[in-house]
């Protein structure tokens, strides 16, 4: 049995959130500037601009990069050797939302669903634990800002809709987004398990780095060629037109029903943000 | 690249092209859904308003808690579509220009070609710029709105890109 404080994991959860929320991705900045140098439109290679610069100033000044600092959600692995003490888990993560969120400034977005009441500091985290061997805890933590988690898409698909199905549905829930999502987007696209699973492997397709290789070799190419499809769309960066609407796409698969082919589509908006760290 | 001193002119804003990248200097006024329904609940009323319509830009944001020794935290821009109801009122009483995110509706679009108005895009995403673009900030009203209280910013070189142009074009088509 490894033993961790939860003082110790409080301390490390507030670190990552104020370095997510005044960064974005590395990887993604990469991809950006990579996108600038071959936009074809004016009004939106000048848009890409004013988010390569305002990247570069918050990083330096540790300022939010949107003022939508999102819902706050957590990917935890933790190592079954693991023994947490000192406190609640939960109650300890919530805690370290509500303080880094008051002492960096951040915007409290989060309230009541029916009173519309704000809960004033930006709790309850949203959680997705996962227990695994080892002892040893991995920790992801993403703000999620609303613009583009409101263009999230579920579609069930038959298995009779193949790849031309899944492809014909990711396209769909870009179409639809249009400008609304902040584009350049990211796209994360599950496909397979449960309704609530696929989302959930949508959000962690979001996760892998923009340029890196999907662990399944056939899929490189699908993402390749649904990135080409949604970058012929007319919409752009900040519906500008041009042809970056989208700075990349990941599927993540997962076995799933004989009778069903679940296609889940989360998109990422340009300000990419998300951090990690292993305990 | 254009740079515009505010308050607008029907002059300026009849130069202004879909499309255009424009640096913005002088006075805006933050309001959001919940100001906006104030506003346009006082010129039905033919109460005070919080501050002179004429000729004025409102910006559509919802900025972070400020934060040092800057006059605001991140201040990006909120998605637009939402004060398609209440824009063309607004603008009938001579708002001249609008700052927000994404498409609005045609009735808007018909109220800026109606009152020679405009509208812009600023970047949605880019809120960290934005606040060291603002050199000054007053709430004006509507303290109990938080966040969605009616601001003053004194604004030097903002960013923007003319969406709807009063000439009835846009940079959505
Ligand atoms: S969609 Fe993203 S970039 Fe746009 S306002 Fe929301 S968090 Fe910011």
């Amino acid at each position: 049995m490894r033993e961790i404080p939860l003082s110790d994991l409080k301390q490390t959860l507030k670190q990552m959130i104020a370095k997510a929320c005044t960064r974005v991705r590395p990887d993604a900045l990469c991809a950006l500037q990579n996108a600038k140098q071959s936009e074809t439109s004016e009004s939106a290679a000048f848009a890409m601009q004013v988010l390569l610069d305002n990247a570069s100033l918050c990083e330096q000044k540790a300022l939010p990069v949107c003022q939508d600092t999102g819902m706050a959600v957590f990917f935890f692995e933790i190592g079954q050797e693991v023994h947490f003490t000192g406190g609640d888990f939960e109650k300890t993560v919530n805690e370290a939302v509500a303080e880094s969120y008051a002492e960096n400034a951040l915007r409290m977005s989060v309230l009541d669903p029916f009173t519309r009441i704000n809960t004033k500091n930006n709790t309850p985290a949203v959680l997705h634990v996962r227990l695994v061997a080892g002892d040893r805890v991995k920790i992801t933590f993403m703000p999620k800002g609303f613009g583009s988690e409101n263009m999230t898409r579920l579609f069930m698909l038959m298995p009779a809709d193949g790849i031309e199905g899944v492809k014909k549905a990711v396209i769909t829930a870009i179409r639809d987004a249009g400008s609304k999502p902040c584009p350049p987007v990211f796209v994360g696209v599950g496909v397979g398990g449960t309704s609530e699973l696929c989302l959930s492997l949508a959000k962690e397709a979001l996760l892998r780095p923009i340029g890196t290789r999907n662990e399944r070799e056939e899929l490189n190419a699908l993402e390749a060629e649904l990135l080409q499809e949604i970058n012929a769309l007319p919409i752009g960066a900040q519906g500008f037109g041009g042809n970056t609407t989208a700075l990349a796409v990941h599927i993540k698969a997962h076995p799933t029903h004989i009778t069903a082919l679940p296609v889940g589509v989360n998109i990422q908006c340009n300000c990419v943000r998300s951090s990690e760290e292993v305990l | 690249m254009i740079k515009i001193t505010l308050p607008l002119t029907e002059e300026a804003v009849k130069n202004l092209h879909a499309g255009d990248r424009v640096l913005l200097s002088g006075d805006i006024y933050t309001g959001r859904d919940a100001a906006h329904k104030r506003i346009v609940e006082a010129i039905r009323c033919g109460t005070t308003l919080p501050f002179p319509l004429q000729n004025s830009t409102v910006y559509y944001v919802g900025a972070c808690p400020p934060k040092g020794d800057l006059a605001t935290a991140s201040c990006g821009p909120t998605t637009s579509f939402r004060m398609s109801p209440y824009a063309p009122t607004l603008i009938k009483n001579g708002q001249r220009g609008i700052i927000g995110k994404g498409s609005m509706s045609e009735e808007v679009r018909n109220a800026l070609i109606e009152h020679t108005a405009v509208y812009f895009a600023a970047i949605g995403g880019a809120g960290g710029l934005y606040a060291q673009c603002v050199t000054d900030a007053e709430i004006l009203a509507y303290e109990d709105l938080g966040t969605e209280a009616i601001r003053r910013f004194t604004v030097k070189d903002f960013p923007v890109v003319v969406a709807y142009d009063c000439h009835g074009k846009s940079v959505y088509e």
